[in-house]
């Protein structure tokens, strides 16, 4: 993911990619499949609210 | 050093090239699952029917749920003082020795306790789940934020926000998998609880080993690329370092402190009587018959504030990049406290879909508080020892978890002596809540920078600040 235009200047770009990458995207995947799982759980609990 | 282990700080420094955006799924990997210790009630009614085998009908032996509630208790009181006391030694051996040291805790915690749960022997459930466990919590909870504060230095609320919306998240994902796992081992063992919390540590355990060996910290000279420090001049964000021992010596903590401390106990507040005062409030005696509030659209209105409370970490923390910290501290505070004083009203004249928004908005900045703690610590005190500070302030929630329910309880309890039913039993709960978040406004209000005279001499580094 690439640095806000706004915050960018003339000092040379270095360490970061610019972008994510495979295993940036694994990770993400990692943490976000479970919290996908739960967050999708509590939203199906909460829909009893609405019926 | 050839010396070092795999776990020493100097063994994390990111080499040239490292991916930052890999961070936030490291520290989300150690807070989703410590988020858990939201979701203990879920063992509530199991653990007190371990003999009996009847959640309904405990035998006099069975646990009960004030024995049990001591559990999560002990826990968040431990989260604070290991986050107090372990936070130095964190700035010192760096994130990934932390987290592996929360993962122990936090997975051993569960299987401590299931021996104590196979037993029956509640002081080993105490002390496995709630001081092990705890202190897992405590660690856990620090040990990414001072990291990611120096990897997002353009972005500490963005960067903070998503880890600490995974302490949210934790519990979504903890209870409805306590849940299944308790319905699968309900044939081997009472209630399925013990082998379910040896499953689940050893799930934590090795779930929370991605953070630990994902987490890398950033060379002394990283900077994101392109990013220049602005140079305009913001009073409210220091230029200087504090370390943790002279930071506990300024106001300016303890300020900060009571924002925290107020600002969650008003959104305990809220948490603690979502479901009975829905109820309550919004009765068929009320509402008419069969259209009021049933236990499961209760159900669905708790976890409906559990989605807000965790969007709220995201957002509100996202926010306050933009907006600064000290005017998000007083958006929570002063739109709290009309909203906390609305919510009787709310309630007296059945105005359901509006009592629900409200509730929505409030537990969101009750989550953002949390989340925009340490990106305010960083721009009050520097990043040095951000972590440290952090765990320190952390006092502030488990003295918030003791007086929250306690004025809650009180209130209520009078409320009903006096004969009072529905909204009004409530009222005066939610009315003393806006009032503490009246003392939140004003110890925000006073938040002014901190003196030089507190500030590091000279270059810091982090080998200096763990001596």
């Amino acid at each position: 993911m690439s640095t806000p235009a706004n915050l960018s200047s003339a000092t040379p770009p270095a360490q970061e990619p610019a972008a994510v990458g495979g295993s940036a995207i694994l990770a993400w995947l990692y943490v976000g499949i479970p919290l996908a799982w739960g967050v999708s759980q509590t939203f199906i609990k909460a829909l009893a609210l609405f019926k | 050093m050839a010396n070092d282990s795999l776990l020493d700080r100097s063994r994390t420094i990111a080499g040239p090239g490292y991916n930052r955006w890999l961070i936030p799924p490291a520290a989300l990997a150690i807070h989703l699952a410590i988020g858990q210790a939201y979701a203990f009630s879920v063992f509530n009614k199991p653990l007190g029917a371990l003999i009996s085998g009847d959640v309904s009908n405990p035998a006099p032996d069975d646990w009960t749920p004030t024995q049990i509630g001591i559990t999560f208790s002990i826990a968040i009181v431990l989260l604070g003082l290991s986050a107090a006391v372990f936070g130095k030694w964190l700035e010192r051996v760096g994130p990934r020795k932390a987290m592996l040291a929360s993962a122990l805790c936090f997975g051993g915690g569960f299987l401590i306790a299931s021996l104590g749960i196979h037993l029956h022997n509640i002081w080993l459930l105490y002390f496995g789940y709630g001081f092990v466990g705890g202190i897992g919590l405590g660690i856990g909870y620090i040990s990414p934020v001072s990291t990611l504060i120096k990897w997002f230095p353009d972005r500490k609320g963005v960067a903070t926000g998503m880890a600490i919306m995974g302490f949210g998240g934790g519990a979504m994902i903890g209870s409805p998998l306590a849940n299944n796992l308790m319905n699968h081992f309900k044939d081997s063992a009472p209630q399925g609880v013990a082998p379910t919390f040896i499953v689940m540590g050893l799930i934590y355990l090795v779930f929370m080993q991605f953070g630990v060996w994902t987490i890398r910290v950033p060379a002394d000279d990283w900077k994101p690329a392109g990013y220049v420090p602005s140079t305009e001049h913001n009073e409210m964000i220091t230029t200087g370092n504090v370390s943790a021992d002279n930071a506990i010596k300024t106001p300016q903590f303890w300020l900060l402190w009571v924002v925290l401390l107020t600002n969650v106990t008003a959104g305990i507040g809220v948490l603690e009587t979502a479901s009975p005062l829905v109820q309550e409030t919004f009765s068929d005696g009320a509402m008419g018959a069969g259209r009021g509030v049933t236990a499961a659209a209760a159900a669905g209105f708790v976890g409906l504030l559990s989605l807000f409370n965790l969007l709220g970490r995201f957002f509100w923390s996202s926010a306050s990049d933009r907006l600064g910290r000290k005017t998000t501290y007083a958006i929570y505070f002063g739109l709290g406290i009309l909203l906390y004083a609305l919510v009787p009203t709310l309630g007296r004249s059945l105005q359901l879909t509006l009592f629900v928004v409200v509730a929505c908005v409030i537990i969101s900045m009750y989550g953002g508080g949390f989340a925009t703690v340490p990106a305010y610590l960083s721009d009050m005190f520097g990043k040095y020892q951000v972590g440290a500070i952090h765990g320190r302030l952390l006092t502030a929630w488990s003295t918030a978890g003791v007086l929250g329910p306690l004025i809650v309880h009180t209130l209520h309890e009078h409320a009903q002596e006096q004969g009072l039913k529905g909204a009004a039993a409530y009222q005066n709960v939610f009315y003393t809540m806006a009032g503490v978040l009246v003392v939140g406004l004003l110890a925000n209000l006073a938040v002014r920078p901190v003196k030089e005279d507190y500030y590091e001499k000279g270059p810091v580094t982090i080998e200096a600040g763990g001596h």
